[in-house]
């Protein structure tokens, strides 16, 4: 079986060979230094552009990079920064870290429909949906214990997300809808389901508080624990390492189990997948279910990890399961790439915040564009790199359900190899 | 692709067809009946009315049309719904929503931007290029649109630089999924984010938390002397936007431009069967490119509404999602311009009635904020019909 997968991975990195002159180089590169270098190339180039429009709008690139760069209390990691310094440093850097969390659950939720070669587009709304119910169950059942509160919190809000998605797996798998639209539909059905939930007058909004729109407080039986800073300034709660027991478990998913060889045999040929004997439509099920749980997850950990409660503005407002896409993109869908990618996504949105950036050397609201400018580079440079080295079979599936061919007609290789 | 004449001939009026298009009509006609001028108030007529339009729509799908006979079953049990629903509510809450040359005028301005991003999504597609960077095309136009009318003092040139903004965006899109033959969605994704980027950016470099001024020069409202005055069609359609009238005028213009025009069926087959259209000497790569350029233009125009034509302002990210209820419209609209147009007005008409709504039942009305992606996601799963994307769209092209 081992063999097996070696060889899907192989062939399907020999794919593109119009990209790079030799396929042999091309897996070698992967495999060693280049599964880093390109990511890291195109982040460097997107924050060189970006410092290019920092300059010619008026303002010192080094500066703002550099106050950005401790507004991320990345600078608590030198041993030299010390005092004043230092315990602002940690606060930010808990920061950082309380966003990396939700950042890299999105990111996996993207990633792992990736690997199958379908597009979730929808871990914004995968993520209100269970925003929404990390802060329904976490408000209510208050005489409940910690643990179980905690954990009935979180699975509920994983089960909401992982339905929210299902439905655009279950749309695919039954009728062929394309998951790209269905999943940009069902994110703006959960957020003005979201909206209408906790508005004034809306059936879940705090009775308390009859002229906010936002719902009741989580009870203390449902909040994470913080291990590292002040419970009341944000600190950093153990939300971080479910997270990563997440990344771990989508690596264990993907490479370890029989789910994550149909799902990577699917998304590399889902007519091979077919002939093969695997039931295709219900692997795309699993596979959104998966991704959906994923992202509802990070809403739970946000929810009972810091914010304890939801504004109708946040649902509006909110972009963690849009960053996760660049988050998988730039991570290359693995599960390590995305650690990262979350970690400098976290980095540079509190970086770039209003309440860690310096005002006298950038102004907070300028960076946070900024922030999104860096994004979009990213991803669009990502796009043709990833279409070369992992996509080429999410990318031509796409492509495939996109015009709506019959199944039993030959996939369009011919044309995409040129 | 057909682009038959509809001619019904007597015998065909008793085909599965026309048998499933009267029970849809019968079906919505159950709720509108109960609705101002008519207002029937009791439940009678309409359940008299749903139920030959299920009959009709049992017929129907028995007959072998299935999508319509089922899409009227689903009608009909709906109109009941707001049949209730209308019963239910008194004479003044229905007088004060369904006021009706005010929603369809509101449904009309709701839908003007939505035209034109629709409208540019069609081109694009059908040229063979997927298009997600609407949102992000038409936030560069709305911000753009009212800048260029402030630096430059007058609207008309205000819109020239929204859409010189929006096709720029749109060449980047192109280089990236025609050239360097990127994965169109992810590129598509990344030209949101960038236009999001872009326009904050410039927005609170050049305007501060000031914001726009007050009195930038806007797009006019058109006022029709001769109905301007005449009840109904005067409140309705009598001063509307002269953009909503150029959105209305583009339909059949780029619908002509499409089935009835070398260019278009060139177009069409660039977004058909590439390699065909390469070999009878079409040059693939340069009609694509044009095709998403104008899309980005018209995109842009469709932000610009907003902002110079509607609310004389801007605010950050203010299409605020807009763009992908268009590339929605669209796709219910199976990728043709008349399709898209009904498709943006009945978006339109969803958000007017969410918008007249919210005056007796303000939490109700956000819900309705929600049909049109329903609808969509209802569309997109094949019930009302296969929608069916032009054949190459999302392939990048490559010559042998």
């Amino acid at each position: 079986l081992t063999r097996l997968e070696d060889e899907l991975e192989a062939t399907a990195e020999q794919a593109p060979e119009a990209m790079l002159e030799s396929p042999a180089r091309l897996t070698a590169f992967r495999r060693g230094l280049g599964g880093f270098f390109i990511p890291l190339l195109t982040t460097l180039i997107a924050f060189i552009a970006a410092g290019l429009i920092v300059l010619l709008t008026g303002h010192n690139p080094f500066s703002t990079y550099k106050a950005v760069f401790n507004g991320t209390g990345l600078n608590w990691l030198f041993p030299w920064v010390s005092g004043s310094t230092r315990s602002t440093a940690a606060q930010d850097l808990q920061q950082t870290l309380l966003l990396a969390t939700p950042l890299l659950l999105t990111g996996l939720a993207v990633a792992f429909a990736f690997r199958a070669g379908l597009f979730n587009i929808g871990g914004q709304g995968q993520y209100t949906v269970g925003a929404i119910f990390a802060v329904w169950v976490g408000s209510n059942f208050s005489g409940m214990p910690a643990i179980l509160h905690i954990i009935f919190a979180i699975v509920a809000a994983g089960l909401a997300g992982a339905i929210w998605a299902g439905i655009a797996g279950f749309l695919k798998a039954t009728t062929g809808a394309n998951e790209v639209i269905s999943t940009i539909m069902l994110n703006w059905i959960a957020l003005w389901v979201g909206v209408y939930l906790f508005q004034l007058g809306g059936p879940l909004q705090d009775p308390t508080q009859s002229s906010v729109p936002v719902s009741k407080t989580v009870a203390d039986s449902a909040k994470l624990h913080v291990f590292w800073g002040n419970p009341l300034l944000q600190g950093l709660d153990i939300g971080i390492f479910i997270a990563l027991a997440g990344a771990i478990v989508f690596w264990a998913l993907i490479k370890r189990t029989r789910l994550g060889y149909e799902v990577r045999t699917v998304g590399f040929n889902p007519e091979a997948a077919k002939y093969a004997g695997m039931n295709v439509g219900r692997s795309y099920v699993k596979v959104m279910l998966i991704c959906g749980a994923f992202a509802g997850v990070a809403a739970a950990l946000d929810i009972l990890g810091w914010k304890f409660q939801l504004f109708t503005n946040d649902i509006q407002t909110s972009q963690i399961g849009f960053y996760g896409i660049a988050v998988a993109l730039l991570g290359r869908n693995s599960a390590l790439g995305t650690v990262g990618a979350a970690l400098l996504f976290g980095a540079l949105i509190t970086g770039t915040s209003q309440r860690n950036l310096d005002p006298n050397v950038f102004d907070p609201t300028l960076a946070q564009y900024l922030t999104y400018m860096i994004e979009g580079l990213i991803v669009l440079l990502v796009s043709t790199d990833v279409i070369a080295l992992r996509l080429v079979k999410g990318g031509r599936r796409i492509s495939v359900v996109w015009k709506g061919r019959k199944r039993d007609e030959p996939a369009p290789a011919v044309e995409e190899q040129g | 692709m057909s682009v038959g004449t509809i001619a019904v001939k007597p015998s065909q009026l008793t085909a599965p067809k026309p048998i499933g298009v009267a029970g849809l009509v019968l079906g919505a006609l159950a709720w509108v009946i109960t609705l101002p001028p008519f207002e029937v108030r009791t439940i009678v007529p309409s359940i008299v009315l749903a139920v030959i339009g299920v009959g009709a729509g049992v017929a129907a799908t028995l007959g072998g049309e299935r999508k319509i006979g089922i899409g009227s079953i689903v009608i009909a049990v709906l109109a009941v719904l707001g049949a209730i629903a209308s019963l239910k509510s008194s004479h003044s809450t229905l007088g004060v929503v369904f006021v009706w040359s005010a929603l369809v005028a509101a449904a009309l301005r709701y839908a003007t931007p939505l035209i034109f991003g629709a409208l540019g999504g069609v081109i694009c597609e059908r040229s063979g290029v997927i298009n997600i960077g609407l949102e992000g095309m038409m936030l560069m136009g709305c911000f753009f649109g009212i800048w260029g009318a402030d630096l430059l003092g007058s609207w008309v040139l205000g819109l020239v630089v929204a859409m010189v903004a929006g096709g720029l965006l749109a060449l980047v899109h192109a280089i990236f999924s025609i050239h360097m033959r990127a994965n169109q969605i992810v590129s598509g994704t990344g030209i949101n984010f960038l236009a999001l980027g872009i326009t904050g950016y410039w927005f609170t470099q050049h305007y501060g938390p000031n914001g726009t001024p007050t009195n930038v020069s806007q797009v006019p409202n058109v006022k029709l002397p001769l109905i301007q005055h005449v009840g109904f069609f005067g409140a309705a359609f009598g001063d509307m936007n002269l953009m909503t009238w150029i959105g209305l005028a583009l339909v059949p213009a780029m619908t002509f431009f499409l089935f009835r025009t070398t260019w278009g069926l060139r177009l069409r087959s660039v977004g058909e069967k590439p390699r065909a259209a390469d070999t009878v000497g079409l040059p693939v790569l340069r009609i694509r490119y044009v095709a998403v350029i104008v899309s980005g233009m018209l995109a842009a125009l469709g932000g610009a509404y907003l902002s110079v034509g509607f609310v004389g302002s801007f605010s950050n990210n203010m299409t605020e999602g807009r763009g992908f209820i268009a590339l929605a419209a669209m796709i219910f609209g199976k990728w043709k311009p008349w399709g898209a147009l009904w498709a943006t007005l009945l978006f339109g008409f969803a958000n007017a009635l969410a918008d007249r709504l919210s005056q007796p039942n303000p939490t109700l009305g956000t819900l309705f904020e929600a049909l049109p992606y329903v609808l969509t996601l209802v569309a997109v799963a094949g019930v009302i019909g296969r929608s069916r994307a032009p054949a190459a769209d999302g392939i990048p092209y490559i010559r042998e």
